[in-house]
């Protein structure tokens, strides 16, 4: 039986028909798994009113690179949801400041840790849960706790998008994903929280079964498009500098 | 003489016990990857999911792809494994974290302590803070004893809004090390040439020995 493939030419090809109000998750922690490629597509694709799900909206570092910042810049974005929404030193502004500040932008801001369970219970059916973190803090403010064997918890809701935008290592053509090093972080659990996931991949698209099942950190099945990053300079590939 | 920051990570990673597994904050707190440890083994964790990590790499050495939670070129010593996002914060909120050391503006005598808003701020810097302060074992802050323009930052009460509440263990800084207790601060080392009433002088807390 004919299966259509998942793999796309370009990246363009693989952000066509993102909706205006999307909810959009971009995976990555620092460089390692961060879709430069596919954010760079969303720009010229130009969706707007969207939602972007992120550990931040992107650093004051030199040379940028495509964040949730540019977008927006471009005007494209409603709201972030991030663990990070200002800059770690207060010497420096993050780009998406100043439209927080004047309110063009909203935000979330989120604890790492829950902000990754809430992608995680999302993308295993479970609507809410409750945690220690931010307990006695201004984010739990006005919202549900409950006591639980005698500790408190915060309620918190699990976090459903509509796409996960992704960098990986390698996939084969069943869409089967596999992370080297730090760049899993948020990719899995992003994935499973997302209806279509776009996949920027470092290496060749390998056939079906190439990558032993044990090894596979995604499965094909919730993956719908892959495409390769060409070499630079036709795409984007960070040096260690950038992070130095 | 104050303690410089090498002095505060090593006086800080002396009250850490063989074995256990240590999460280091962004900043100062990162020095103590280089403090030896004598022949105490511990395990850091970082939040991105590099369980196990060793130093830096040198120049030529690193790795692309793996960096920590303060985007240092790390390296992979026998024993590392690598997790995802929701396992390492997994691991982070069911306790295994025996102790993370982090940054702050500033400590409360209460326990408490404030690191994630600065005054005025819309926006927040919160990363895995509040996931860590809630559910470590132990938190341990590293700090300056008091802001560029001399004000203290070890209080009676937290100004800014707080990361977590009475969490708190130990607070190293430029002038000793200091337990917070309630309603004061209990003075477990100095610094050279530094008195209590030097100490005094710099905390809006009480100091006591």
């Amino acid at each position: 039986m004919a299966r259509r493939s998942k793999v796309v030419a370009n990246f363009d090809e693989a952000v066509a028909g993102i909706a205006d109000g999307s909810t959009i998750a971009f995976g990555g922690f620092a460089l390692p798994g961060s879709p430069f490629n596919l954010t760079a597509a969303l720009l010229r694709q130009g969706a707007k009113r969207l939602v972007c799900v992120g550990n931040t909206t992107g650093g004051p570092r030199k040379p940028r690179n495509p964040d949730i910042g540019m977008l927006v810049e471009n005007g494209q974005v409603a709201k972030v949801i991030c663990s990070f929404t200002a800059a770690p030193r207060a010497s420096d502004v993050l780009p998406f400041t100043p439209y927080y500040e004047r309110g063009e932008v909203d935000a979330e801001t989120v604890p790492q840790g829950t902000l990754a369970e809430r992608l995680r219970a999302a993308g295993a059916g479970i609507p809410a849960f409750y945690t220690p973190t931010a307990v006695g803090t201004e984010l739990a403010e006005g919202r549900e706790t409950r006591v639980i064997n005698g500790r408190e918890y915060l309620l918190e809701y699990a976090l459903p998008c509509d796409v996960a935008l992704l960098r990986c290592y390698q996939a084969d053509e069943a869409g089967n994903l596999r992370f080297r090093r730090a760049q899993r972080n948020f990719g899995p659990i992003m994935a499973m929280a997302s209806k279509l996931v776009i996949v920027e991949v470092e290496e060749p698209i390998l056939p079906a079964g190439a990558i032993d099942p044990d090894d596979v950190h995604v499965p094909g099945i919730i993956v719908q498009r892959l495409v390769h990053i060409p070499p630079a300079p036709d795409a984007i590939w960070p040096t260690l500098k950038e992070t130095r | 003489m104050p303690w410089s920051r090498t002095q505060i990570a090593e006086r800080l990673a002396r009250e850490f016990e063989d074995g256990w597994i240590v999460n280091l904050g962004v900043g100062m707190p990162t020095l103590i990857t280089d403090v030896p440890l004598g022949d105490r083994a511990v395990f850091f964790h970082a939040e991105n999911g590099v369980i196990g990590f060793g130093p830096v790499a040198p120049e030529g050495q690193e790795d692309i792809h793996l960096v920590d939670a303060s985007r240092r070129y790390v390296t992979l010593p026998p024993g590392a494994a690598m997790v995802d996002h929701a396992d390492s914060f997994a691991l982070i909120r069911s306790g295994r974290i025996d102790v993370t050391v982090l940054g702050s503006y500033e400590c409360a005598a209460n326990g408490d302590f404030a690191n994630w808003k600065t005054k005025g701020s819309k926006g927040g810097v919160i990363g895995g803070a509040m996931d860590l302060a809630a559910n470590a074992k132990n938190v341990f802050l590293m700090m300056e004893h008091r802001t560029r323009d001399g004000s203290p930052r070890l209080l009676a009460t937290c100004s800014l809004p707080v990361t977590a509440r009475g969490v708190v263990k130990l607070v190293a800084t430029d002038l000793g090390l200091f337990a917070p207790a309630g309603d004061a601060f209990i003075v477990r080392d100095l610094a050279s040439g530094v008195s209590i009433d030097d100490v005094r002088a710099a905390t809006a807390a009480p100091v006591k020995e």
